[in-house]
């Protein structure tokens, strides 16, 4: 065990490729013909697609994988794990199948793919779901991912984009693990800080989830690569807008101070490429700003629930342990897509 | 002006190594830092127009950029105290939080040639780069890494450690160069990993280093 995972870029959901860039290369794919029974596809920017087999079940598959954010390996296959399995919640389904993907250098000590697929099994069975078999291939760097196979009633599918005007906002987890990884890779995180963000980053999103499942859920995304702003931006689809209340954003207090300090990710400044001018900010602080781009390496869900649910849930999500919070509302389309008020 | 290079370092490394090349400066002047890409820019922007830098951009070639801060005596002077009384809170922290870590934090390694020992002079070469890369294989890596006369050479195009070094950069080891050694070798503008130092600086790492290693 005496090599260590090497980071020579960003790891975790700050190496997405920025969704200005992969948007201009998905569009130009052809589609096929169209399938009625592809309920979720890609052209709805979903993560996963959903694809109906019978009258009462439909399949949702998902894939994430991703080069390392933490120095202990078996965190790592946590993380990796938990953020490969949150899709299939995000979608409102169960998980039943997973299959590992890993990228592993020849060299490298095999004792620590070990470490990074026990972490990632373990997940996978709290997930309760069988791990079923993967594929590797040598590479410079390691990477670690699952393939994910749930299933779903087809009438419980939970869309990105379907809330509606009047509907309450819901982030289940605390923003700023991106900028907290970072300024741990350059040595100014405290542990506590890192210990934090390590323990938000293999909770899996099935208990909010289950929650969430009890209510009527209009729309509900997982907040990963592209930031809160960013999936929030997909939430909203061109077709509605919505207030952000900043101080009700559940953050974390490290994340704020790490980016006043300047450890800021090329990740996050991708995302505020892409979004920033749809997005107004009024009387929000500049670390704050950073912390609504950071990218989020297994991040919470964030629903559109029905007003008259919202405290409920929020209820019991923090009697269930979960930081969750009512962060917003969505509105009318109006000028401005996104408008985050102090 | 002390130039930095941030070529092929990844956020947030160059604003990083920029905070610290302007920390330097003690009071008023420029920083001209390099990156390789404009996203990197953009996040140096930022910085500049939280803390109230002067800042002038502009793209090179393909894949470098240059970015030219200018810090204002008053401003300098004010940020001066702020950074230092940051520095110290760092410091506070690091004492109570990672008291494991701390030692590592204070090692410095010294490169004062491109050889390791005397005698043979390509077994030098061989043991040095031998050495660089066991560096990397440590449980704990120095906080910064100095070099300086023949030493300089080993930062430089066309040295076999440059990918070990970049490694350790990229897990937050400080790399400095002297400048009169590069410009003595004739190597300004042929430094590769790292950013460029003085002799105040390495006077002052060397007094406050707790331990310094130098093969």
């Amino acid at each position: 065990m005496n090599d260590k995972i090497v980071f020579c870029r960003g790891g975790g959901c700050t190496a997405k490729l920025g969704a200005g860039a992969l948007g201009r290369v998905l569009e130009k794919l052809s589609r096929g013909p169209m399938d009625p029974n592809l309920l979720v596809g890609y052209d709805s920017r979903d993560d996963a697609a959903v694809y109906q087999i019978s009258e009462d079940t439909a399949i949702v598959q998902t894939l994430d994988f991703f080069p390392p954010m933490v120095d202990d390996p078996y965190v790592f296959g946590q993380i990796a794990a938990t953020n490969a399995l949150s899709d299939v919640y995000a979608m409102g389904g169960e998980v039943k199948t997973a299959l590992n993907i890993v990228c592993f250098p020849e060299t490298m000590d095999l004792n620590i793919l070990g470490e990074i697929m026990r972490g990632g099994s373990e997940k996978v069975l709290e997930a309760g779901g069988i791990l079923a078999g993967g594929h590797s291939i040598a590479d410079s760097d390691v990477k670690y991912g699952l393939s994910v196979t749930g299933i779903v009633e087809p009438s419980r599918v939970l869309a990105n984009n379907q809330g509606r005007p009047g509907d309450v906002l819901i982030l289940t987890k605390k923003l700023g693990v991106g900028i907290i990884c970072t300024a741990n890779r350059v040595g100014e995180a405290s542990r506590k800080a890192m210990d934090q963000a390590v323990v938000s980053m293999t909770q899996l999103n099935k208990y909010a989830a289950e929650i969430l499942r009890k209510y009527e859920v209009h729309a509900c995304t997982d907040v990963t690569g592209f930031g809160f702003l960013g999936h929030l931006h997909e939430m909203m689809d061109e077709r509605l807008s919505c207030r952000i209340n900043g101080s009700a954003v559940p953050v974390f207090e490290e994340a704020l101070q790490y980016a006043d300090e300047f450890l800021l990710t090329a990740a996050a400044q991708k995302n505020r490429n892409h979004v920033g001018s749809c997005v107004v900010f009024d009387h929000i602080s500049f670390a704050m700003e950073e912390v609504l781009f950071d990218p989020q390496t297994s991040g919470g869900l964030l629903a559109a629930v029905r007003k008259e649910d919202a405290s409920a849930i929020v209820a019991e999500m923090n009697r269930a342990g979960l930081p969750a919070a009512a962060v917003g509302e969505i509105l009318e389309k109006r000028d401005v897509g996104i408008l985050v008020q102090g | 002006m002390i130039h930095v290079n941030a070529i092929g370092d990844a956020c947030p490394i160059p604003v990083v190594k920029t905070k610290n090349a302007i920390k330097e400066l003690q009071g008023s002047g420029q920083v001209e830092v390099w990156v390789d890409n404009e996203i990197a820019v953009q996040n140096l922007a930022k910085m500049a127009k939280q803390k109230g830098y002067g800042i002038e951009a502009r793209k090179l070639e393909e894949q470098k950029y240059s970015v030219l801060f200018t810090i204002e005596k008053a401003d300098g002077t004010v940020n001066q105290e702020q950074a230092d009384s940051q520095e110290q809170k760092a410091q506070v922290e690091a004492e109570t939080v990672c008291t494991p870590d701390s030692r590592s934090r204070d090692s410095l390694v010294v490169i004062s040639s491109d050889r390791m020992g005397e005698g043979n002079e390509e077994l030098g070469h061989t043991l040095m780069k031998g050495f660089l890369y066991a560096l990397t294989q440590q449980d704990e890596l120095p906080a910064c890494i100095l070099f300086y006369n023949g030493g300089a050479r080993l930062t430089c195009e066309g040295s076999a450690s440059l990918e070990d070094l970049r490694m350790m950069e990229s897990q937050g080891v400080e790399i400095l160069t002297c400048g009169t050694c590069l410009n003595f070798y004739g190597l300004s503008d042929k430094l590769q990993v790292g950013g460029v130092t003085n002799m105040y600086v390495i006077a002052e790492k060397m007094t406050q280093a707790g331990r310094i290693i130098k093969p």
